[in-house]
């Protein structure tokens, strides 16, 4: 790892700690409040501070998933060069896409 | 009975298995007679006096100053020559090998060269700002930059540390704990100018930011230093320096 990978992976850190700490908030609130699939969609759908708030937990978590793992992979798989980078980058999207998939299931309208 | 000189038990000798060859080796054993206060080092010293004059090894103070008696004991890496037996051993065996992550030259002597370059390549050279014509500049002892430099100068370059460390197993740019250690106290030194370099130095893939803070090298380095924190030193004044744009990430 260097400096910039470092500060990803700080910043990335730093970032999903407080909405690590609102996603279990919400879900806690789902679950107490017994909320069915529809009261939740009816307050997610067309709703751009969810959009923003799950958009960027996803590239977060992607981004901090994807150096973790390139870490691994290198130190306990030994790769490296263009495999590490290609394997990283590719998880890293993989994780990009099928979040945002699910943002998008309950955020568009 | 009145008279007689005080006699020590007599003991067991002691089973003891140290490598021989180079990394292709194998353990060999040998038994050698327990005394009273005998190190480790008097071990393998005994073992080549009295037993095979062809066995290999490093020692040079024998008092934990020069740092070159470093070996594996019962899985660990240590100082040889203020290492006691009887701290060590485990039911009357010992297990005596070259240390870990450097290459092997024979028996018990191993290659220090990676280790030293790697304190080059961290940039662990002083540079100084002013020359011998110039007056000595006064240090304050109780400034902080001080206080964290002497926290990790009484480095003795043993190689314990960076035997204790996984990340240097299974990284092999990875710079290693004691040239880190060494890079952090020179950035804490006032009167060298190397700062913006060293600090790029070990910014790179295999600096400080590869460390993984799991504190083995703490936990063995014989000179009690706590390379760990020096690593966070670094990682801190990193960050600081990419910040100011002093340094590129
Ligand atoms: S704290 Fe860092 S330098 Fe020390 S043993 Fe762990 S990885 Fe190695
Ligand atoms: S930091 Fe400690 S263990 Fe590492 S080389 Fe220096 S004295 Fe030895
Ligand atoms: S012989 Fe010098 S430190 Fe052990």
């Amino acid at each position: 790892m260097n400096l910039r990978l470092y500060l990803w992976q700080r910043g990335t850190a730093a970032l999903l700690a407080p909405l690590i700490l609102i996603h279990l908030a919400v879900i806690f609130y789902a679950t107490r409040q017994g909320l069915t699939a529809a009261d939740i969609l009816s307050r997610t759908r067309g709703s751009i501070a969810w959009a923003l708030f799950y958009g960027a937990f996803v590239a977060a978590a992607a981004i901090h998933a994807a150096i973790g793992l390139r870490n691994i992979l290198a130190e306990w798989g030994g790769l490296g060069g263009r495999t590490l980078a290609f394997c990283a980058v590719g998880f890293g999207l993989a994780l990009a896409l099928l979040g945002l998939r699910a943002v998008a299931a309950v955020v568009l309208p | 009975m009145a008279g007689t000189a005080h006699r020590e038990p007599a003991r067991p000798d002691l089973a003891v298995s140290i490598w021989r060859g180079d990394a292709g080796g194998a353990y060999a054993d040998y038994r050698v007679p327990q005394r009273a206060n005998q190190t480790v080092l008097d071990i393998v010293t005994f073992v080549q006096r009295e037993i095979d004059p062809g066995l290999s090894y490093r020692f040079s103070c024998r008092v934990g100053m020069c740092g070159s008696c470093a070996m594996t004991v019962n899985g660990r890496p240590r100082w040889t020559c203020r290492t006691h037996v009887s701290k060590v051993a485990k039911n009357g065996r010992l297990t005596i090998g070259p240390l870990a992550n450097l290459p092997v030259i024979k028996d018990l002597a191993t290659d220090m060269a990676p280790f030293f370059q790697k304190w080059q390549a961290a940039k662990g050279v002083f540079s100084p700002s002013k020359t011998r014509h110039d007056a000595i500049e006064p240090i304050k002892p109780s400034s902080p930059e001080r206080v964290a430099a002497d926290a990790g100068v009484e480095c003795i370059n043993c190689g314990v540390c960076y035997a204790a460390c996984d990340t240097v197993a299974w990284n092999a740019d990875y710079l290693g704990p004691a040239a880190l250690n060494r890079a952090w106290t020179l950035v804490n030194d006032v009167r060298d100018t190397g700062g913006k370099e060293r600090l790029r130095a070990v910014s790179a893939a295999g600096g400080c930011h590869a460390c993984h803070t799991h504190q083995s090298c703490q936990q063995h380095c014989p000179a009690t230093l706590n390379p760990t924190a020096s690593i966070a030193g670094l990682k801190r004044a990193t960050v600081q320096a990419w910040l100011k744009g002093e340094i590129e990430p």
